[in-house]
């Protein structure tokens, strides 16, 4: 394991995080919350005398560097940016349990959205924006974004092992040769989609702090609103960008880098892509169908249910309505969208389109191969063969899921004691990234009714759902640490 | 710039690593996906799986907006036809194409243009002519020519009882009495630009820059007795072999080639009538005695494989052969190879990376760039050649008020004709020749300078 190499990269995250609280600092010090300001002074301070730290201890890294130490190098990234990125809540004293403080900022940078304020609106606006902010750090990943800053001489195999633990999808690639230029690319996609959001939520009538954090909120498909009631106070017309963007947000950027290239042919052919947008309008109409009784208007009804299908699916997890009083057959649809996801390559969690598909094709295959033993089928997607590594990967990757999710369910069952659907929906909507679960955890309510040890299964849950669990499950195996 | 490397061997896989490295937009074609696997694993790359002399796997690859498609597929046929389709999907692109059976030597000219290759490479062909050239100055480990064979770098190991132990570089032109310079030792694995206070030591390697006519006069001044080669034999049967033994026999040396492929050795017997086959195991150290081993003056190892060569080597050395040549096709690093007795190592994949990347370097900088580009010392540094050109900064200044960069290494200027090796003085005149040694990567004559 190449420790110094791990380190220098380590360093150089910190490096990021800590110019990333600069603007943060700035409306603390612009709203003359001295003492706030200084939380954040006093959080950059450690992270620089860490980040030099490190690199000091990795400055004479050699080169080596492969999956192994990528995954570990992903993980420790995730890891080290949250226990030091939720300083300023603990140390403002607005946030006073630390383990309630890093629930919110794992919450923030993995995309979440489950928040465990009962009162959103007492934060400070630094804070609030901080915790905002995250989200839009996290969505992309930000050792995406490292990769946009290395030197072309010094990229070489290792930068994939790093998008591939990074960025969510069984079969993760470049859109171009070079590794910088691929996360330039998704970056600059990714900052000009936040930007058109805020015009579109400026233009209207959206207040500017407002809109920069529902904003990069939607960017990350995060979810943290900054009204204690999410988005309902809003303007219909701005629920309906807030719908229209969280949907965008959850298309393979991969697709865009498709119509960029003029290649539109392609991108009405993607398979996923048809996939995710004939889920999202079923489900609109079908939950449209089943609670036409509750709300006055078709528009109220329509516009209501296209946002909570686009902020399920999505995993953002910012709300209109308490979902939580709606007929049950609604709460299923929701609840099967929590676990499919949004497209692979996008900000979105959940199991990804992608991998729903080629389960189902999958299972296709073996079942007309159970009737007719010697046939030979290849599995294809978007008219390429897909090769068995990934289709075996994904299989993994399905049983990994429900093993985990079993796993902290029970686990907070026996912590807390909760209502099964409590216990069960709040895991999902943590391993998934989505934000609000049902009942206890519904949209309305908060994960304040956990208990410490509940919180860090939660935590662990919402890094393994953004990592796609390989990397933070890689931390706890053995054969990681064994020397080779 | 974007390039396509279609078919990934040996050859491939260095030119990915070389190219990669110098910040190239590199797609690779390929129809083994594990092998793709370990490229983009290794490398900033991207990959394709497919055959590369089909339409669709070209365009996919974007052979449109390519400008260089290096075709190094193990089948010349395939090779060809890749270049071709490429070359009707995008007239503009450039092609290189590995051609190296030696019944197609005959018609490259005509195949050039119907295929519309830009240039050809055989990397057996010129590993042969880097032996033969070796072979015609025994006393050098390895030769590089420069400014159309005016110049040469040549290596040489000090060996403890050499004349050049320990004497200081300042002091080495009283020994060796004509215009030398060394311009890199290899000492512990490390590469040094040394000066004139540099001391040798054994087992160093020196990269000595001299011209070609003064190369015998230097083996002579140094005591390293050369006996005009007469009689070579080579191990292993393989197209190296041919090429090499067919350049040999035109000069008049007697060639004999060991084989242990029976239908091999027909196959060579009847395309080279005047030199002596022999059917056996080149390895059997029995075998090599009887063949009169103790009595030639030079031993080729050419069988295909690297550990087979490098026995065969260490035996001929210890033996007492005045000269050792390995031919290694695998091996990556030749570095630790370096302390071992088997005299000149030539590697035809790199001979042929070589003449690729000056190519890339030539088309992706068009005035000014590079003529031909050497990697010396296991590697670590690089010859170049340069042409002086109206681009050129500097021209007709000394060279001791202008500023070049650190770790560049002017060795040579080459002015109509008369070769130099530079002082403070010298300075660049228009149409001049100029080689530069150094370890950074240089695209044009101008980077040299700060």
């Amino acid at each position: 394991m190449n420790f110094r190499m791990i380190g220098k990269f380590l360093s150089q995250i910190l490096l990021l995080e800590a110019f990333f609280m600069i603007p943060a600092m700035l409306i603390c010090l612009n709203d003359g919350e001295l003492d706030v300001a200084a939380c954040f002074l006093i959080t950059i301070g450690t992270i620089l005398v860490i980040a030099g730290t490190l690199y000091l201890f990795g400055r004479k890294a050699n080169t080596s560097f492969f999956a192994r130490e990528g995954m570990i190098c992903v993980s420790g990234c995730w890891i080290a940016m949250s226990l030091l990125g939720c300083l300023p809540f603990y140390l403002s004293g607005q946030i006073p349990s630390y383990i309630d403080a890093l629930f919110e900022i794992v919450s923030g940078f993995t995309t979440t959205g489950s928040s465990i304020l009962s009162d959103v609106e007492a934060l400070s606006r630094g804070l609030l924006f901080w915790r905002s902010f995250s989200h839009w750090i996290g969505g992309m990943g930000v050792l995406v974004l490292l990769l946009v800053f290395i030197s072309a001489k010094n990229s070489n195999g290792f930068t994939l092992h790093l998008l591939r633990a990074e960025s969510p999808g069984p079969s993760v690639g470049k859109l171009v040769p070079r590794m910088k230029k691929t996360a330039t690319l998704l970056y600059v996609l990714y900052l000009v989609l936040t930007v058109l959001d805020f015009l579109f939520l400026v233009f209207g009538g959206m207040p500017v702090f407002d809109a920069v954090c529902t904003a990069v909120g939607t960017a990350g498909t995060g979810g943290f609103g900054i009204k204690n009631d999410s988005m309902a106070s809003y303007s219909p017309y701005l629920q309906n960008v807030t719908t229209i963007f969280m949907l965008l947000f959850g298309v393979n950027f991969s697709c865009y880098y498709l119509l960029l290239i003029g290649n539109i042919r392609s991108f009405f052919k993607d398979e996923e892509l048809k996939f995710y947008f004939f889920t999202v309008v079923s489900s609109i109409a079908l939950i449209a169908l089943n609670i036409r009784n509750i709300y006055a208007t078709t528009e109220e009804t329509v516009r209501h249910s296209a946002f909570q299908v686009a902020t399920i699916i999505t995993t953002s997890g910012f709300a209109t309505t308490d979902f939580d009083l709606w007929p049950s057959s609604s709460k299923a649809i929701l609840l099967c969208l929590m676990v499919i996801g949004a497209c692979a390559g996008s900000t979105g969690g959940g199991m990804k389109c992608v991998r729903i598909i080629l389960l189902l094709k999958s299972l296709k295959r073996s079942l007309r191969q159970t009737l007719y033993p010697n046939r030979v089928e290849v599995i294809q997607l978007n008219h390429s063969p897909v090769s068995e590594k990934v289709i075996s990967s994904t299989n993994t990757y399905l049983i990994a899921y429900g093993g985990f999710v079993i796993l902290s369910y029970l686990l907070v069952s026996f912590f807390d004691g909760h209502p099964p659907v409590t216990s069960f929906t709040a895991v999902l909507a943590c391993f998934n990234n989505i934000g609000p679960g049902l009942e206890m955890v519904g949209p309305t309510q908060n994960f304040a009714c956990f208990s410490v040890w509940s919180k860090l299964v939660l935590i662990m849950d919402m890094l393994a759902g953004r990592l796609e669990i390989l990397p933070i499950l890689l931390l706890f195996s053995p054969s990681t640490w064994k020397r080779t | 710039m974007k390039i396509i490397i279609a078919g990934i061997g040996k050859v491939g896989d260095m030119l990915a690593k070389q190219l990669s490295a110098e910040g190239y937009d590199l797609t690779l074609v390929d129809s083994n996906q594990n092998i793709l696997e370990s490229m983009i694993e290794k490398y900033d790359v991207m990959t394709l799986n497919g055959n590369c002399a089909t339409m669709p796997v070209l365009r996919q690859a974007g052979v449109e907006n390519a400008e260089l498609l290096i075709a190094v597929s193990n089948a010349d046929e395939i090779n060809l036809l890749c270049c071709m389709t490429a070359h009707n999907l995008n007239p503009n692109i450039h092609t290189i194409a590995r051609i190296r059976n030696p019944e197609y030597t005959e018609q490259i000219y005509q195949m050039r243009n119907a295929f519309g290759l830009s240039l050809y490479v055989n990397p057996e062909k010129q590993a042969a002519e880097k032996i033969a050239n070796l072979l015609r100055f025994p006393g050098f480990l390895k030769r590089e020519s420069f400014a159309k064979d005016r110049v040469e770098i040549v290596e040489l190991r000090v060996d403890a009882n050499s004349k050049l132990n320990g004497v200081s570089l300042s002091d080495l032109n009283n020994i060796v009495k004509c215009q030398i310079l060394v311009c890199v030792v290899l000492r512990n694995k490390t590469a040094i630009m040394p000066n004139g206070r540099f001391v040798l030591e054994p087992e160093d390697r020196i990269y000595v820059t001299a011209p070609t006519n003064v190369l015998a006069f230097l083996l002579k001044n140094l005591g390293i007795i050369t006996k005009k080669v007469s009689r070579v034999i080579l191990a292993g049967g393989g197209r190296v072999s041919y090429y090499l033994a067919d350049d040999l026999e035109r000069g008049g040396i007697d060639v004999e080639i060991i084989e242990k492929d029976r239908e091999r050795c027909t196959e060579l017997a009847a395309m080279l009538p005047t030199a002596n086959i022999v059917l056996g195991d080149a390895s059997s150290q029995s075998m090599l005695e009887s063949e009169g081993m103790s009595e030639c003056d030079a031993v080729v190892s050419l069988t295909g494989l690297d550990e087979m060569n490098i026995v065969i080597s260490l035996y001929a050395a210890d033996m007492g052969i005045p000269q050792v040549i390995t031919k290694l096709g695998h091996a990556e690093d030749t570095m630790i190879l370096s302390r071992l007795p088997i005299g000149s190592v030539v590697c035809p994949k790199e001979l042929c990376c070589n003449t690729i990347i000056r190519y890339v370097r030539a088309i992706h900088n068009q005035s000014g760039a590079a003529v031909s580009v050497h990697s010396i010392a296991s590697g670590l540094a690089e010859a170049v050649e340069f042409s002086v050109d109206p681009s050129t900064k500097n021209c007709n200044t000394p060279l001791k008020s202008i500023k070049i960069k650190k770790n560049v290494l002017i060795v040579c200027i080459s002015h109509s004709g008369k070769t130099e090796i530079p002082n403070g003085d010298s300075m660049f005149h228009q149409g001049d020749t100029v080689i530069v040694v150094t370890n950074k990567v240089l695209m044009q004559l101008n980077d040299i300078f700060e």
